[in-house]
């Protein structure tokens, strides 16, 4: 068996770009399904691990849903909806008082890029801006590093103060306290009452390039008639985050003054929502390089059983002499069946480290953690074999089953 | 035509047991729809440690009495024993066993595996008889030694003279120590010198005690051998020893 690989690697390496070539057929195919799935991979464990940046145990009322959804969604009717006003929002917030104390308000900036200044410094375009309440700590996972959070007093009295991420805080103060400084965004000036604690980056964007305003003061500013508010509930426990949920929707209804036939005029999402969503998206994507990788696959496949068929051809008098000397059908047939699955395996192989690497790459770039997507390769590897196998083994009967004398007089 | 090589010095070594006896062997091939009387019932027999010339014009069926010889194929009918074994009732697998195990080929076109060295080229037989790397690589080195070769083991074909190449194919012919040797007009691609070299190396390996059938159309050639069979027409024309 050790002599047959080796006689194998002999004869490919006798045309190597004849090989290369065949192989190449193999690697695309390999290359894009294993890019894909370690692309989804990376992401899908980053979501499921990650999306607790929306808090444990919590649901989400906005007007939008969020940007991963499946086909079907009805844009128009969406558009239509009213916008969540704050009233609506604290109406909402007492009605839950009972059910839920952690009721957080947000608001996002949607103008053109937000810049920040103090004294003669300021961030890069692009800074994350937006109102809330004292609860956006637990509803987003943030936690104080220095200064304090907001109170209730700060949104009852409208106060202009805000509480800035790391990178906010080490480019407009360097080697300065903030607390108690001002900064300018969009045009208006905030006290620093607090700095949040560094959270690091999801997809790609740092968590820690915010400036949170009290939701109140940020509608004054900038107009409460062109935000709907988004509110995070947190459910008091996991027992009680279905009945909390059941709870909210119908506050919520009430809230948007909704008749009992009325369809909800409002997104729910949830932690369990966002990654349903995402892996729906991440089968459509993974079926779809799936298929592609199929046909690629059949199509390299192909390849290698025409290029085998002019090997068998060529090396017609090798297959005489080696069946002079004593050669077994079985022998010829190994021999052959090899040199197809070593060409098939080797350009999977090859697909597979591009694949990683370019799956990885891009999780990189999504500063996702990265992945080696082991049942994938095992897999790639797998179905190399079988390729090489169901495509090799005609050519490799047809070498087996050559008349020696014939073979001996080919020229 | 030349004259005989010189035939006073050589002796005729004695026979040893049976090795291949044919009898009433016929073979038929279909060349669409006519029907081809390639041997029209050929017996004979062939003893160890023979020196045999089989000759004859082409269509006379030399070339299929030496496929058959060889066992690279099996008559119509007729009695065929290697050894005492049935080969005219073989199948594919049984018949390589035996070509393996049995008979070294020499080739006129010398059918060297051009990629690998002349050592790997001879080892060639000993990897289908299964012979571990260790038996292998010392037995053909041994060969390669007995044919002259010992110093160029690892010179590729294409890096060997015609002669060279055509000793690596009798190395690799005698190196599973075969029952008889069966060489195809071996001197039929080589300049007469080295056709000269060659039959005397023929020579040499007669008096070492091998079986050697040689097949040929030159009358110089086959006056090598101690017995010349003249085949026409698919019949043997005569039988006997060199005069």
């Amino acid at each position: 068996m050790n002599e047959i690989l080796k006689m194998a690697f002999g004869a490919l390496g006798v045309n190597k770009l004849r090989s290369i070539l065949t192989m190449s057929g193999i690697t695309i195919g390999v290359f894009s399904v294993i890019g894909v799935m370690t692309a989804v991979s990376a992401l899908r464990g980053s979501i499921e691990t990650g999306l607790s940046f929306l808090g444990s145990n919590t649901f989400q009322f906005a007007k939008w849903p969020t940007g991963i959804t499946g086909s079907g969604t009805d844009w128009q009717k969406i558009e239509a909806r009213k916008r969540i006003t704050f009233q609506q929002a604290e109406r909402y917030a007492e009605i839950m008082k009972p059910y839920a104390e952690v009721v957080c308000f947000k608001v996002f900036n949607n103008d053109s890029l937000v810049q920040a200044t103090a004294g003669g410094h300021k961030t890069t375009p692009g800074v994350t801006f937006g109102g809330t309440n004292e609860y956006f700590l637990i509803a987003n996972q943030y936690s104080i590093e220095a200064g304090r959070n907001f109170t209730g007093g700060d949104v009852d009295m409208v106060r202009p103060v805000c509480i800035i991420g790391q990178d906010i805080s080490s480019k407009l103060f360097p080697a300065q306290n903030p607390i108690g400084k001002t900064l300018k965004a969009n045009g208006r000036t905030y006290m620093v009452i607090g700095t949040f604690a560094a959270k690091g980056t999801m997809f790609g964007q740092s968590e820690d390039d915010i400036i949170m305003i009290p939701i109140s003061r940020y509608l004054m500013d900038f107009g409460a008639e062109r935000y709907s508010v988004n509110i995070t509930t947190q459910a008091p426990s996991q027992i009680a985050y279905n009945a909390t949920m059941d709870e909210g929707i119908s506050a919520m209804r009430v809230c948007r003054g909704l008749r009992p036939e009325q369809d909800n005029d409002f997104e729910v999402y949830s932690n369990d929502s966002l990654i349903a969503a995402f892996a729906k998206i991440a089968d459509v994507i993974s079926a779809g390089a799936f298929i592609i990788s199929a046909i690629a696959l059949l199509a390299a496949g192909v390849g290698i059983m025409n290029i085998m068929l002019v090997s068998v051809t060529e090396r017609t008098k090798e297959i005489g002499v080696r069946k002079a000397v004593g050669a077994r059908k079985v022998v010829i047939l190994t021999q052959f069946l090899v040199e197809s699955v070593v060409l098939s395996v080797t350009g999977g192989l090859f697909g597979i480290v591009l694949g990683t690497l370019a799956g990885d790459g891009l999780a990189m770039f999504l500063k996702v953690s990265i992945v080696f997507p082991w049942g994938w390769a095992l897999t790639g590897v797998i179905v190399c074999s079988v390729i090489g196998v169901v495509f090799g083994l005609y050519p490799a009967w047809k070498a087996s089953s050559l008349d020696p004398i014939d073979a001996l007089r080919f020229e | 035509m030349t004259p005989p090589a010189p035939v006073e010095s050589r002796t005729v070594r004695p026979v040893g047991p049976l090795v291949i006896s044919i009898e009433g062997v016929t073979k038929l091939y279909h060349m669409g729809d006519e029907t081809i009387h390639a041997l029209r019932g050929v017996s004979l027999e062939i003893h160890r440690n023979e020196y045999l010339a089989i000759m004859g014009p082409s269509g006379s069926g030399k070339s299929t009495l030496m496929n058959m010889l060889g066992c690279l194929d099996t008559p119509t009918s007729g009695k065929y024993e290697f050894s005492g074994q049935n080969v005219a009732s073989m199948v594919d697998d049984e018949l390589a066993d035996i070509r393996n195990r049995e008979i070294g080929f020499v080739f006129q076109t010398f059918n060297l595996l051009a990629r690998s060295d002349a050592l790997k080229n001879v080892e060639l037989p000993l990897i289908y008889a299964g012979l571990p790397p260790q038996v292998r690589h010392e037995r053909a080195t041994a060969a390669l030694e007995s044919v002259g070769l010992g110093n160029r083991v690892h010179h590729k074909p294409n890096e060997l003279s015609g002669g060279q190449r055509q000793r690596v194919a009798i190395a690799r012919a005698l190196v599973n120590r075969p029952s008889i040797i069966l060489a195809d007009e071996p001197t039929g691609n080589l300049d007469s010198k080295t056709g000269v070299e060659i039959m005397e190396l023929f020579e040499d390996l007669y008096e070492k005690g091998n079986t050697l059938i040689v097949v040929t159309h030159e009358e110089s050639i086959a006056r090598h051998a101690r017995r010349i069979i003249r085949l026409r027409d698919g019949l043997i024309e005569s039988d006997g020893p060199v005069d």
